[in-house]
């Protein structure tokens, strides 16, 4: 039986009916993984073993009747979310030998609700990148067109799901790693609300941004995920204390009367005009199921990508200094002293664009330059929350492109910086804000896919899928497979 | 902003970092690119704003009660270091 194109819902619902078994299932996905890991390389590591045998544990929960929501369903976990006596590696040489002493909390989570860890995922090294392309253990591939990126950093999540390989991944979004992926490959996914879900047990690369997510083939199914992974950690000091609704109970709502706003900014000139077809016709989707829709302005917008290259380094270079090869993580060879040890251990363990921003982030903290970059950017990320609070005054939800242009080819922006960050102009603010947001997908551009972006106010999850889901109920662009993966 | 040779070097250093003479160019080169781009900054009128202290208003840092809610799992933790000895980090020697 074709297992791997049916939603994440569905596979539950054949679970409990008995119409195959958690181990045939998990077999079926991990015989996948193996399959197209040499064309894709979406993993890091798979677990086969481990996989097999909580399948079987599974099996017996669903024969009981026992077991929660996800018992028995194969996910993936970007390799950024520390598992338990398995290798988490961030993508990094620096981490390609540590194995977790505990779990993350989103990992803790899934888990006790049922779901079975099949692989870890790619990902760019230490979440910093934008097309899977920095990783230590090599790109991760488009499956709409091998020779493209599949956006990143959350690349191998992003892909796993795309080519059926897990029905969802979990995934972190500092500037647009949930997002800007998730468009790329014509998947769903959601980045909530800073604070929504623990990110503790997420390797930290930018603390005021970091946010853990899903990535799914439909709304419906990041809906079942959320509603386990998110709420309230004692273990994560930003954390917030506020009780997690049902948001699968909520999809269904109806969408009349739900004021959208269309954000100017985003349809500037950076906007492929193709890219902006598909914006526009989904836009129109949602007109004809009674939302209004209204221009509107932020005109600090603009500014979010140069504040974010302040505020995001800054935090990076201070949380990466742990690794100082004495506890954990690579060591130099044969140090001459302390600081040799620190330097080399660092210097070797750490890719190219990771010592990059270390260094932007070491310049805007260092003596002298505080208040010219980092107190600036704050103050201009302030701004720029003001801005969506004025417009979240007027509009229920934002809409735009989740990215610039469609997927390009591996190695294309890898020799310029700037042009690499620029691919995230559209993602970034809704991190500066801490505001929710998802990508789904809404049609295709000379054969891949368009993401659709959704922005809400704060802890707005339920009405962001809620929108989603209406608009997959009307199309069909987010059960599309990539004609080698069907 | 062009970006010396020297401030390079002495950035890296601040950073714990080890630089080849190769990437040393590289990220002179870029990082004067980068810090061009982030002047961008200066075209906002921030004069009257306050900086952000956490993305959600209102949020503060929770605080614990100061109690202890761990177990010692430093045999376990340890099996990720380099080098131990005796249950301690081993580091090459800093008292002459």
């Amino acid at each position: 039986m074709k297992t791997h194109t049916l939603s994440l819902t569905q596979l539950a619902k054949g679970l409990r009916a008995k119409e195959y078994s958690s181990v045939e299932l998990v077999r079926s996905f991990l015989d996948r993984i193996d399959a197209h890991q040499p064309t894709l390389n979406a993993m890091v590591t798979v677990l086969r073993e481990p996989a097999l045998v909580a399948a079987q544990a599974a099996d017996k929960d669903l024969a009981a009747g026992r077991g929660g929501p996800l018992t028995g369903l194969p996910i993936v976990h970007k390799d950024l979310f520390c598992t338990e006596g398995v290798l988490t590696t961030c993508g990094s040489h620096m981490l390609d030998n540590f194995v977790s002493p505990y779990d993350a909390t989103v990992v803790a989570k899934l888990k006790s609700a049922g779901a079975i860890t099949v692989a870890k995922a790619n990902m760019d090294e230490f979440a910093m990148g934008s097309s899977n392309e920095t990783s230590y253990f090599g790109p991760v591939r488009n499956p709409w067109n091998t020779d493209l990126v599949p956006g990143g950093s959350s690349g191998g999540s992003a892909v796993a799901v795309a080519a059926r390989l897990a029905p969802a991944a979990t995934a972190t979004d500092t500037g647009g790693s949930i997002r800007q992926p998730a468009a790329l490959c014509g998947v769903t996914g959601i980045k909530p609300t800073y604070g929504r879900v623990s990110r503790y047990g997420m390797i930290a690369f930018a603390s005021s941004l970091d946010q853990g997510g899903v990535i799914t083939t439909s709304a419906a199914d990041a809906a079942l995920i959320m509603r386990e992974m998110s709420g309230f950690d004692p273990n994560d000091s930003t954390s917030v204390d506020i009780p997690v609704p049902d948001y699968v109970a909520d999809l269904d709502a109806p969408l009349a009367g739900l004021k959208i706003g269309l954000l100017k900014e985003f349809f500037d000139k950076g906007l492929d005009a193709e890219n902006e077809k598909r914006i526009r016709d989904a836009l129109a989707v949602y007109e004809r199921l009674g939302a209004k829709l209204q221009e509107v302005s932020l005109p600090n917008l603009p500014l979010s990508v140069p504040a974010y290259y302040v505020v995001a380094p800054a935090e990076c270079s201070s949380n990466l200094a742990r690794f100082d090869g004495v506890r954990f993580g690579h060591r130099a060879k044969d140090p001459r002293d302390l600081m040799d040890l620190y330097k080399r251990s660092r210097g070797e363990g750490f890719g190219a664009e990771v010592k990059r921003r270390i260094m932007t982030g070491t310049y805007v903290l260092s003596a002298g330059y505080y208040d010219a970059y980092y107190l600036k950017a704050q103050k201009v990320r302030q701004l720029i929350a003001d801005d969506f609070k004025r417009a979240f005054g007027n509009v229920d939800v934002l809409m735009g492109p989740t990215t610039p242009t469609a997927a390009f080819p591996l190695g294309d922006k890898t020799s310029d910086p700037i042009t690499m960050y620029l691919n995230d102009i559209y993602t970034i603010g809704a991190n500066l804000a801490g505001l929710p947001a998802m990508s789904i997908p809404c049609g295709f551009v000379g054969g891949l896919p368009v993401g659709l972006q959704i922005v809400g106010p704060h802890f707005s999850e339920g009405k962001l899928l809620n929108a989603a889901h209406a608009f997959q109920r009307e199309t069909d662009w987010h059960s599309k497979v990539p004609e080698r993966f069907s | 902003m062009a970006l010396t040779r020297e401030q390079i070097e002495n950035i890296a250093h601040l950073a714990r970092l080890e630089l080849q003479p190769a990437e040393l160019a590289v990220y002179q080169q870029s990082l004067s690119s980068i810090f061009d781009f982030v002047g961008e900054l200066n075209k906002a009128d921030v004069t009257s704003v306050a900086p952000m202290a956490h993305p959600l208003p209102g949020q503060s840092q929770r605080l614990r009660a100061d109690v202890v809610t761990e177990t010692d799992r430093h045999e376990i933790n340890q099996q990720n270091a380099p080098q131990v000895a005796a249950g301690l980090y081993l580091v090459p020697k800093v008292i002459e």
